[in-house]
């Protein structure tokens, strides 16, 4: 039918242009395409620019990091061997996949079963219970925020990691409902047929709908890496020892000595913050299909 | 049960039957609350305890030390006197009103151009969305980099055109629009959303607008926006969202210990304001009472967008 339509009208088009695309009219070169090609490269210099000059500044003396060249006019490896010894850089990154794995993980198998729960079984209250879970998305951080501080302080656990990734055991609202509509995509006759054949809940959960909605878990996994890793607020709150800090938390505090605190290094601070966020850099190489996919989700779902 | 009355009460087979079904339904209902419950634990003590406890505290003056003292409506009176709440207010809504539009418009225009961009999307859409990989905390260091007044980057490309840039992080009437710039660079998972709602449009649409003659303007007023005015609303309201939440790349660039020379009364948003009070000065009940504040004045917020969206979002299938 949709093809059809489409193919009537671009018959009765004045101008027939693009899908199909005619093979000779490929190369063609129209002032609306200069535009759009210009558009393109002239946006992609402004969003990859920085990522240079961050990267050449890193490889630039002391007196040379702001000097604007694209090329470092005295090329140096000497902050990437200073950095180690200005602060405990391997220390925090540690720290930090630590953190950062610990809360993927969990997040990812907590929010999962719950998921599950709210997509697989009917019962009564069912709808009331996944509002409330909706609504805590609304609801502001900041609210929350100094309780659970409180809570954290009473256990005696502020200055550990604990903090920064330990109520991800118990599932986050974002994940539950992503997670849940991909539950809700899979046919219910597989899960029908496995019960006959004796699976119990647990085996039609872990054997039939994990493996399942891979995608999904790994769009979970990811998204939880890339929000534990970069994390300032919280590291802020709960950590106190330098020794403790991930690295964000270390780069601020880098930025606070280095940067304005009257010693003048950027260097340093240009070299750390490249360290910081090339993790990053190859997580979404890693997972740039799943990073796509899910964010698209979430837009044309939510 | 109802079935059970229908048939005749009494008669064995049904009975069981219903039995049966009560005690399945009682079975799923069990392993249903087994499945939720680390969420309903987790409900509990870190959402709901919380959100009562902080209305609490809010209610007292406590310094985490000494336990609290409750001082009734004070610290609420306390929000209307204070001239740096009303600063903060001020600044945070400027923030918002002036980036989420802003926000929305680049992506918008993102969107559109890689929808055109062909084979090459793919590059184009790693460009775009890159820099939402870089850590908030790196994003406030490159902002006091590139945007420094006198060897920053951008002046140097302004100085190109002639143009002499201002001191964007020290003049206190450029630091919000430097921070709204800044915050512009990190737009690429709006570009993604609005992207993939912009392939969703159906292709007949611009076909039979061409055989009327529409434009390209005419056909993305009339056709393209509306049909993914849903996904535009979603970014706008996200966005409004965090835009009264902007904590990090501020904070980073503008606050911290040993920063004390630049003038960042510019920068002082509510919740860095918030943050300030309640874990660099220790007080946790006026810091909950603006931590109510702005759960109502975001709550009143998202309302009205969400009741003025009614006029203005289509989502497919909708009867008007």
């Amino acid at each position: 039918m949709t093809t059809q339509t489409r193919l009537d009208s671009e018959a009765a088009a004045p101008e027939p242009e693009k899908r199909p695309r005619p093979a000779r009219r490929r190369r063609r070169i129209t002032p609306a395409k200069v535009l759009i090609w210009t558009g393109l490269i002239l946006a992609t210099l402004v969003f990859i620019y920085p990522f240079i000059w961050l990267l050449s500044a890193s490889f630039k003396p002391r007196g040379e990091v702001f000097d604007n060249k694209i090329i470092p006019e005295t090329f140096t490896f000497e902050n990437y061997l200073n950095v180690w010894d200005e602060a405990p850089m391997a220390l925090w990154l540690w720290n930090t996949v630590l953190v950062t794995v610990l809360a993927a993980v969990t997040v990812t198998v907590s929010s999962a079963m719950v998921a599950w729960g709210f997509s697989y079984f009917r019962f009564r209250g069912r709808n009331f219970l996944f509002g409330i879970v909706l609504a805590t998305m609304m609801l502001p951080g900041a609210v929350t925020m100094i309780p659970q501080f409180l809570i954290w302080n009473s256990l005696g656990m502020v200055d550990t990691l604990t903090p920064l990734w330990a109520q991800n055991l118990f599932g986050s609202a974002f994940y539950i409902f992503l997670l849940r509509q991909f539950f809700l995509g899979l046919p219910r006759e597989l899960f029908e047929a496995a019960k006959i054949d004796g699976a119990n809940n647990w085996k039609i959960f872990t054997r039939i709908a994990m493996p399942l909605c891979k995608p999904a878990l790994i769009i979970t996994l990811i998204f939880e890496f890339q929000a534990a890793w970069t994390d300032l607020m919280r590291p802020l709150i709960y950590l106190r020892d330098s020794d403790n800090f991930t690295v964000p938390r270390g780069l601020k505090a880098l930025l606070d000595q280095y940067g304005f605190g009257g010693e003048w290094h950027w260097e340093i601070v240009v070299t750390a913050s490249v360290i910081t966020t090339i993790p990053m850099i190859i997580l979404f190489f890693l997972g740039q299909r799943h990073f796509v996919q899910g964010i698209a989700t979430t837009g044309t779902k939510g | 049960m109802a079935r059970t009355q229908v048939h005749a009460p009494g008669s064995l087979g049904d009975d069981r039957a219903a039995r049966a079904r009560r005690i399945g339904r009682r079975r799923e209902t069990r392993a249903a609350l087994l499945f939720i419950s680390p969420w309903i634990i987790g409900f509990l003590i870190f959402t709901a305890w919380p959100i009562i406890y902080s209305g609490y505290l809010s209610l007292t003056d406590y310094d985490v030390i000494n336990s609290p003292n409750f001082v009734g409506l004070e610290n609420y009176e306390e929000l209307f006197r204070d001239p740096k709440i009303a600063t903060a207010l001020w600044n945070t809504f400027i923030f918002t009103v002036i980036q989420v539009p802003l926000y929305v418009i680049v992506s918008l225009a993102l969107a559109l151009l890689l929808d055109k961009a062909g084979r090459a999307s793919g590059f184009f859409r790693t460009a775009f969305f890159l820099p939402k990989m870089t850590p908030p905390v790196a994003v406030g260091i490159l902002l006091l980099l590139l945007f420094n007044g006198q060897d920053g980057l951008i002046n140097g490309v302004l100085g190109w055109f002639g143009i002499d840039g201002p001191a964007w992080t020290t003049d206190p009437d450029w630091v919000k629009p430097g921070l709204i710039l800044m915050s512009l660079w990190s737009v690429g998972s709006s570009v993604i959303i609005l992207l993939a709602a912009l392939r969703n449009v159906p292709q007949e649409l611009y076909d039979s607008a061409r055989v009327d003659g529409a434009n390209w303007w005419q056909q993305t007023r009339k056709i393209t926006v509306p049909m993914i005015s849903g996904a535009l609303f979603f970014i706008f309201i996200v966005n409004t969202i965090a835009g009264f939440q902007t904590f990090t790349e501020a904070y980073t660039a503008f606050f911290g210990s040993g920063n004390t020379t630049y003038s960042n009364d510019a920068a002082l948003f509510y919740v860095i304001y918030l943050f300030r009070q309640a874990f660099e000065f220790l007080e946790m009940g006026y810091a909950s009472a603006m931590a109510w504040l702005l759960f109502v004045i975001i709550m009143i917020f998202t309302a009205i967008q969400i009741r003025v969206s009614r006029r203005f979002v289509y989502y497919e299938g909708e009867q008007r």
